[in-house]
C-alpha cells in the first residue's frame, strides 16, 4: 500500500508541469509587499511611472549576489528616467535563513540599495509572476503589461564582459515603443526556496 | 628505479581516486556544442544527467543520492553524469577541491558555456534555468525535471517509471 502511494506521488511529481507564470503581453498583478524600511509598497504608489522593473532576487544566492551591484546601478540610471525598480525576495527564510527580513535590511544597508527591497512574505507573489529562480527579472510597462522576462545580461561572472544587456535593451525598446527582442531569456540561477509540503 | 617510483605514484593515484572522476581528469566543455556531442547521446543506455554546482545548496545535498544510485546500477545500461555549472573562476578553487574531498565515482564533467540563453532550452523547453535539474535520455525518449530528489530511491523510482513508460 505504502509503495503504491509512493509510486503515485512520484508519478504526480513527474507529470506536474512547471508553474504557469506570465508571458510577454500578459497584464501583471500589482502587489503590496513590505519593504525593508517597514513601509508597504505597491506599483499603484507610483502614479507617474513609465514602467516597472521587478527583480526577484535574494541575499544568499551567488548569482543574485553577482548581480546586486548591477541592479543598484540600473535603479540609479533608470529612476530619473521614470522607471521604478522593485526587488523582491521570494525565498522562505525558514528554508534559507540568510534570506530573512533582518538580513535583507542588513544587505541593503551594506550595499546602499537605492531601490525598495521587498519581502514576499507568505510567498504569494512570485508564483503569480512565474518566477522560478533568483535573479529573475520582469519588465512591465506603465499599464503593468509584461514586456520582458528573464536575465539581466549574458554574463553573470563579469559585468564588463556582458555582450547582451537584455534588460536594458528591453527598457530601450519600451522607450521606443517597440517590443523587446528577445522578450524572454533564460539563465542559470538558484531555485526559489520553498518549504516542502 | 625511476620506473618503480612512477609505478608507486600511479598506485597511490589509483588508491586515492577509485575509478571515478578525479579533479585531475575532469573534462571541461567550453561550448554547449562539444557537450552535446559527447554527453547527450541517444543510444540504448539510459543517461541520468544532473545539473548542479558547488554553490547550490540543494544540489550539493542531493549529490550523495545520485552517487549511491549510481553505485546500485551495476551492470544495467544506466549511466549517471553529474554536470557542474560552477563559475569558471571557481573550477580550481571550489569545484576541484570539492570533488577530491568527496570521491564521487559517478562521471562528472563541467559545462563552462556561460551563454546560458543559447543552450538552456536545448536541454528542455520547460527549463527556466533553476538548479538542481535532471534530464533523462534513452534513445529518442527524454524526460526533464526541475526539482530536488529526496533520496537515491526517489531517483531510482523516477528512472524506473521513465524506462518502463
Amino acid at each position: 500500500m505504502n509503495l503504491l502511494f509512493i509510486f503515485i506521488i512520484s508519478f504526480l511529481s513527474i507529470e506536474t508541469p512547471g508553474i504557469n507564470g506570465y508571458q510577454p503581453g500578459d497584464k501583471a498583478t500589482d502587489f503590496s509587499l513590505k519593504s525593508i524600511t517597514g513601509k508597504m509598497v505597491s506599483m499603484a504608489d507610483y502614479k507617474d511611472a513609465r514602467g516597472f522593473i521587478v527583480v526577484f532576487t535574494c541575499n544568499h544566492c551567488p548569482f543574485a549576489v553577482m548581480y546586486q551591484d548591477r541592479i543598484n546601478e540600473l535603479a540609479k540610471k533608470y529612476t530619473p528616467k521614470g522607471y521604478v525598480l522593485l526587488a523582491v525576495n521570494p525565498n522562505d527564510p525558514a528554508v534559507q535563513p540568510a534570506d530573512s527580513y533582518a538580513f535583507m535590511q542588513e544587505r541593503a544597508k551594506e550595499k546602499g540599495f537605492v531601490f525598495p527591497y521587498l519581502f514576499d512574505e507568505g510567498q504569494k507573489v512570485y508564483p503569480q509572476y512565474g518566477a522560478t529562480k533568483t535573479p529573475h527579472a520582469f519588465l512591465l510597462d506603465r499599464n503593468l503589461i509584461v514586456k520582458y522576462i528573464g536575465a539581466i545580461d549574458d554574463n553573470a561572472e563579469d559585468a564588463s564582459l556582458a555582450k547582451e544587456k537584455y534588460l536594458e535593451n528591453a527598457i530601450m525598446s519600451l522607450e521606443n515603443g517597440t517590443d523587446p527582442v528577445p522578450s524572454i531569456t533564460k539563465a542559470i540561477g538558484c531555485s526559489i526556496k520553498v518549504k516542502k509540503s | 628505479m625511476k620506473f618503480i617510483t612512477h609505478l608507486h605514484i600511479c598506485i597511490i593515484f589509483l588508491l586515492a581516486f577509485p575509478k571515478g572522476t578525479s579533479a585531475q581528469n575532469l573534462r571541461i566543455f567550453d561550448t554547449f556544442e562539444e557537450f552535446k556531442n559527447s554527453i547527450l547521446l541517444h543510444n540504448d543506455t539510459t543517461y541520468v544527467i544532473n545539473f548542479w554546482a558547488t554553490w547550490c545548496k540543494p544540489c550539493v545535498k542531493e549529490l550523495p543520492y545520485f552517487e549511491s544510485y549510481h553505485r546500485t546500477t551495476g551492470k544495467q545500461k544506466i549511466k549517471v553524469i553529474l554536470v557542474s555549472l560552477d563559475f569558471n573562476k571557481q573550477i580550481d578553487t571550489h569545484l576541484k577541491p570539492f570533488l577530491s574531498k568527496n570521491h564521487y565515482t559517478a562521471h562528472t564533467v563541467v559545462l563552462a558555456d556561460k551563454n546560458f540563453n543559447s543552450w538552456i532550452s536545448e536541454i528542455d523547453e520547460s527549463w527556466s534555468g533553476a538548479i538542481p535539474a535532471t534530464l533523462l535520455l534513452s534513445g529518442d525518449k527524454r524526460s526533464f525535471v526541475e526539482k530536488e530528489f529526496e533520496s537515491s530511491e526517489d531517483i531510482s523510482q523516477y528512472v524506473d517509471s521513465f524506462t518502463h513508460h
